[in-house]
Order: structure tokens, then C-alpha cells, then sequence
């Protein structure tokens, strides 16, 4: 939970934010250079100090100017990773690493040495100095060193804005970890726009010293002043699913969503697991009825929010399909369809183009897929898919008639069979994708 | 051989001055560093007063400073009066006094070099250390000061090799006293006076000379095996 609010001149600059996040997970602060993106972070770091205001850190104030609250940086447990990593050159890796460590009470560590050297995979770097190592590995080093100061938020300055591609998709997967392997807040200043889909929950816009939005990620993706900041096609819709089942048969494995299940090639991830999807607005269909044979996998029915027609014969229709879904259409086929808000359409798509940002696994998930693809395969299905059923809550629906007519051939347990039985008929008759 | 053969008088001019000049070094280096640090990151009133006060000795004709010392750290001075009322320690006419002779000539030329150092320190990794849990002391002891090490050791050599050197305010303050006050160069100087004294004059030139090339090779050595350990050549096995 963050609660800031802030105020900030500097000569001619002036800052002004304040915004609240819930819980742990990703805020994205995002902005073009000189927008104020590092001032704030300086100020959540105590490293400046706002002229008014107040920042609060899981209910912990950290700076109050009417309380006269200004907790000195050394004392805010905020784990801090610099753009350029800032590693303290007469230090060996080790030592870069138990700096943050060392000042704290081992009762008060939460993740020891051996777990942040195994996450980041910088083992065999210990006893170098920093001069030898590369660009990825600094910033490693750096975000190994913030952790093990066991910090109650974290704070990351474009981490990967001074590597090059390679460098970058050697360091991103370990940062696409930390959200899933901490509980704490993290700040990711970035102006990447992939950074932000992937991996941010929340995000906080800044202009020249200005907040322009702090929202959800997904709230903000579809919105026109996204759109308008970062360039057509760079958006598309966020959605945040759970692995729901697997179909190891057909190989397709299914995301629970909150307007049913998208059907994607099969994922090696475990059941549950959150993943997010961004569905591009020009890889998605629309049509009046749905088709009898047609290839596309997802099939929903959803109302048109809105409409906007731009100048290049475009037009950006807005569906809600239990999650609002932008979808990009030539201006003559919203004619020719008479698409209108309120109409009522169906949605086609495929999963195969969805874009999804598959984090790497975790040491114990690792461990659990490895046991897990050694079991039978069609017994595996039927159990995750009574488990996915008993997790859901939302109560959507779970299976076509074809589906159960695979499950009844395909499981062969004869317990498992019957337990499946009770629990299809039980609660509701398998639903029709055509009605 | 007898011209090469350096007399009682003469050896313990050396060990006087090394022993001098050493006290002055060790001395003057936790205030010089602390001095260097202030000047190089606070700002605060008076700023420039300190650090002209700092240079004074540097600019001033070396018999001034000598005679200010006398008036100043004598045994009947302002401070040193005081001091000696205290502790018993003085200043005058012992080779106490030519340490604290040397150091104030030093000095200057110790916090410059250090300054210099302490600037070219990334304050960004000061703050790093800040964000991990050390405070402003700790920052300063495990971040700063091992990162200006090898300005320190240019600042001590300089520092060493003035000492060594030093002469007008040594002999104002505490006079040419053999064997507590009669450092290198006043030897030199005594011998030169002194009729037949060339032959000595000329071992003490020899031996001053190699004294000083000698420190500056050691400084050298040390100062760049210091900065590639820090600038990063540690390389693991």
C-alpha cells in the first residue's frame, strides 16, 4: 500500500503527484524524459526532500511535512536500483551484495543470501569486482544488493535503459520474477511501453512535473489518453487470467478471465498461476452472429461500448465482453455492420496471437511441473479441470459438450470418472458456446 | 671512500628529519582528510576564510609562519602556553616543535590532493550506501574513505617530501639545536657556513636527494596498485 502525495521545486521544475496504490504488485511510473519520473523516486527514497506533503509506505509514514516526519534514507527501508547501478567499485560482488545485509538484524531479513544469489543466478560472480563484469550482470548485482536489504518497497530506475537488446532480455526475466517472488510494493520507472504491459499492476503518468492518470493497468491500456501517449498499436487490451486447465489432449491449455476462458497453446504453467494477456486490437474480429465453422478458438459475446473513427479509415470499438476488449476495425465494416454502442456483437479471436507474457517459473514451480508432467496425462486434465471448477468462484462456464465427451473416453480412473460426473451434473448443464 | 662516508652529525640529521617529517605526515592526516571532506561537500558560512586559512602557509613567507608559531605555540604563546600549563608538552625548541613546524607547512598541499580525491567520488554511490541501511558516518568510513585512498597517499607523499624539505619556519621557531631541532636541510645550511664543511654539504645534497626520489618511486608504486584495486583490475581466481 502507497500513499503519496508530494510537492517538489527545483529551480524551474516543479513536481506535484499524489496518488494511492493497494497491496503489494507492480506500479509503473511512466513518462517522457525530464517528466519527474526519478525526482519522485528520490523523494520515496529520502534522497530529496519534498517541500510539502506526505509518503506512507504500508501504512508507515516515511515523510509528513505537517507532522514534521522526515525519516532519514538510511532508516526507510526502501531497497533502491539505480539506472546505472551504482555498484561500490573497491567492493568485491559479494560484498556489493551483504553491504544493505550486514546493516540489518538477521531477525529482521526476510530472504537470505543463497535464495536472491539462486533468483538472480549470480553465484558464479561473487568473487570478481564489479569493473569485470557486464552491463546485465551490474544491474543484477544491483537488484541483488537492494534485495538483501530485505526492503519493505523497492524502487526501480529503468533498470534496463542502459543495456542494449541482448543485455536486456538477460536481466528482464529476474525482474518479471520479483513481483511473484516478494510481497512487497515495487516502483518501476520505465518509458517502455512493453516494460509497463508486462509487468506493472498499477500505473502513474507523468508530464512535466504533472500526474495524468494513476490507475489500474488494465483500466488505463484501453483508455483514449494511453492511446494518445503512446502511439497507435502500442496499446491493445491487458487482461489478467489464471491457468485454469490444461488440455494436453487437444493441447490447449485454458485462462480464466472474468467473462469465461480463452483457449491458448498449451502453457507450462501451473494451474492457478496468474498470466496476464494483451490481445492487440487489430488481431481480434468481430461479427454480427457467431460463425458455425470458422477457426477461431475464443468465441464471446460482448455489447459495443463505444466507437471512434480516426482520420486513416480506422475505427476503435470498445467491447465488453465481462472485461472491456479494444478491437480495431476498418471504418467501412463499421459501417457496413452498423456497429453502434449498445449492439450487441461477438467477439472472435485466436489464442495463438495473444501475446502472453509468460514470467519465468519459480524455483518450486519448476519442481512441481517437473512432477507434474509425469503423471497421466488425461487423468492430470480431468483433476485440474475439477479443481480449476471447485476454485472458481465466479461460477462461469467451464465446459462444452464436446469437452465432456473427451473427458468421459479419455479418463480412465474409474473413481475420477465418477467423481468428474457428479460434480458436471450436479451443477449445471454444460453450456452451448452458441447460445 | 672517506668523501662517501657520512659523519655522527650528518646521520643524525637524517634520522631527525625522517622522524620529523614523519610525525608531521601522521599527524596532520585525520584533520587534513576532515578538512578536505568539508571543503569538497558542505556548504556552509565561512567556507572560504577556512580554506584560505588552510592556504596561508602555502603563500606566506615561511619565517611569518615561523614567527606566528613562536607567538602562537611558544611556551609562553597563546596556545602553546595553555597546552603546557595542561599536559606539560611544548612546543619550543625541541623536535616536537619542527614537526609542528613541517605540518603547518604541509598542510596545505595534503588537503588539496585530498579535496581533489573526495570530489571526483560519486556522490551517487554515497547515496546508494545511504539507501542500504548506513548512515552518513558509516558512508563515510566504508564508502568515501576507501575510495580516496589514493588521493590520501599523493596528499602524505607531498606532504613528506615538504617536511623533509622544510626550512625557514623550522629554524624561526625552533632554532638550529643539534640533534633536536637540526633537520636535514638546517645541516645542509650549518655546513655551508662553516669553513671546510663543503665535502659534508655535498653528502647531505646526495643523501637528501636520494631520500626524496626514493619516496616519490614508493608513492608511485603504491598509488597504482592502489587505484587499480579500486578502479577495478581484482580480478577473481
Amino acid at each position: 500500500m502507497l500513499d503519496i502525495d508530494v510537492k517538489k521545486r527545483q529551480g524551474d521544475f516543479s513536481l506535484e503527484a499524489a496518488f494511492e496504490t493497494d497491496g503489494a504488485g507492480v506500479t509503473a511510473l511512466f513518462g517522457h524524459s525530464g517528466a519527474g519520473k526519478t525526482t519522485l523516486i528520490n523523494l520515496i527514497a529520502g534522497l530529496l526532500r519534498p517541500d510539502t506533503g506526505h509518503i506512507q509506505v504500508n501504512g508507515r509514514t516515511l515523510f509528513d511535512s505537517q507532522r514534521g516526519i522526515n525519516v532519514p534514507p538510511e532508516k526507510r527501508r526502501v531497497g533502491y536500483v539505480f539506472q546505472e547501478g551504482r555498484l561500490f567499485p573497491h567492493l568485491s560482488v559479494k560484498t556489493n551484495l551483504t553491504y544493505g545485509m550486514n546493516r540489518l538484524p538477521p531477525s529482521e531479513r526476510y530472504l537470505d543470501f543463497r535464495q536472491v544469489v539462486d533468483l538472480l543466478g549470480i553465484g558464479s560472480l561473487l568473487k570478481r569486482g564489479p569493473a569485470t563484469l557486464s552491463g546485465g550482470e551490474k544491474q543484477r548485482i544491483a537488484i541483488g544488493r537492494a534485495l538483501l536489504a530485505s526492503p519493505m518497497l523497492l524502487l526501480l530506475d529503468e533498470p534496463l535503459a542502459s543495456l542494449d537488446a541482448a543485455r536486456k532480455s538477460e536481466v528482464l526475466p529476474f525482474v518479471g520474477r520479483l513481483p511473484r517472488e516478494l510481497s512487497i510494493p515495487i516502483i518501476y520507472v520505465t518509458h517502455s511501453v512493453d516494460e509497463i504491459l508486462n509487468l506493472a499492476d498499477h500505473m502513474v503518468f507523468l508530464d512535466s512535473g504533472r500526474l495524468i492518470a494513476a490507475d489500474r493497468v488494465e483500466n488505463v491500456t484501453t483508455s483514449r489518453i494511453f492511446r494518445r501517449l503512446t502511439g497507435q498499436g502500442q496499446g491493445g487490451t491487458i487482461i489478467s487470467t489464471k491457468v485454469a486447465a490444461h488440455d494436453r489432449v487437444a493441447g490447449l491449455t485454458h485462462l480464466g478471465f472474468e467473462g469465461g476462458f480463452f483457449k491458448v497453446p498449451l502453457l507450462d504453467r501451473q494451474i492457478g498461476s496468474p498470466l496476464r494477456v494483451r490481445i492487440r486490437p487489430q488481431d481480434v474480429a468481430l461479427a454480427l452472429e457467431p460463425p458455425l465453422l470458422t477457426s477461431f478458438q475464443n468465441i464471446f459475446p460482448g455489447r459495443i461500448e463505444t466507437v471512434e473513427h480516426d482520420n486513416r479509415g480506422f475505427a476503435s470499438v470498445r467491447l465488453n465482453i465481462g472485461h472491456p476488449l479494444l478491437i480495431q476495425v476498418t471504418s467501412v465494416a463499421c459501417s457496413e455492420l452498423h456497429l453502434e454502442p449498445g449492439k450487441k456483437v461477438v467477439e472472435l479471436s485466436d489464442g495463438s496471437t495473444f501475446e502472453m507474457w509468460v514470467a519465468p517459473l519459480t524455483m518450486a514451480e519448476r519442481e512441481r511441473a517437473q512432477k507434474q508432467a509425469k503423471s497421466d496425462d488425461a487423468n492430470a486434465f480431468a483433476l485440474q479441470l475439477l479443481i480449476a471448477k471447485a476454485l472458481d468462484e465466479s461460477g462461469a462456464k467451464l465446459f462444452s459438450v464436446g469437452e465432456v465427451d473427451v473427458l468421459k473416453n479419455e479418463v480412465k480412473d474409474k473413481d475420477l470418472q465418477s467423481l468428474m460426473l457428479a460434480i458436471l451434473t450436479d451443477d449445471a448443464e454444460p453450456i452451448d458456446p452458441k447460445s | 671512500m672517506e668523501l662517501f662516508q657520512p659523519t655522527q652529525m650528518e646521520l643524525e640529521a637524517l634520522r631527525l628529519s625522517l622522524w620529523v617529517s614523519m610525525w608531521a605526515v601522521f599527524g596532520s592526516l585525520p584533520p587534513g582528510i576532515f578538512i578536505a571532506w568539508i571543503l569538497a561537500r558542505k556548504q556552509f558560512p565561512g567556507k572560504t576564510l577556512l580554506d584560505g586559512a588552510v592556504h596561508l602557509p602555502l603563500v606566506l613567507p615561511p619565517v611569518v609562519t615561523g614567527y606566528l608559531l613562536l607567538v602562537v605555540m611558544g611556551r609562553r604563546g597563546l596556545l602553546g602556553g595553555w597546552i603546557y600549563e595542561l599536559t606539560g608538552v611544548s612546543f619550543a625548541f625541541d623536535w616536537k616543535g619542527a614537526a609542528l613546524a613541517a605540518a603547518v607547512m604541509a598542510f596545505p598541499l595534503l588537503v588539496r590532493a585530498v579535496r581533489l580525491s573526495v570530489e571526483a567520488v560519486d556522490m551517487g554511490l554515497e547515496e546508494a550506501a545511504r539507501t542500504l541501511g548506513a548512515g552518513p558516518v558509516r558512508v563515510f568510513f566504508t564508502i568515501t574513505l576507501p575510495l580516496v585512498i589514493p588521493g590520501i597517499l599523493t596528499g602524505a607523499i607531498l606532504a613528506f617530501a615538504r617536511s623533509l624539505g622544510e626550512f625557514g619556519a623550522t629554524i624561526t621557531f625552533v632554532s638550529n639545536i643539534p640533534g633536536e631541532t637540526r633537520t636535514l636541510p638546517i645541516a645542509l645550511y650549518s655546513l655551508i657556513q662553516m669553513p671546510g664543511g663543503e665535502t659534508g654539504a655535498l653528502r647531505l645534497c646526495i643523501i637528501a636527494i636520494l631520500v626524496s626520489f626514493l619516496a616519490l618511486i614508493a608513492s608511485e608504486l603504491l598509488a597504482r596498485r592502489l587505484t587499480l584495486q579500486i578502479r577495478g583490475g581484482k580480478k577473481g581466481a
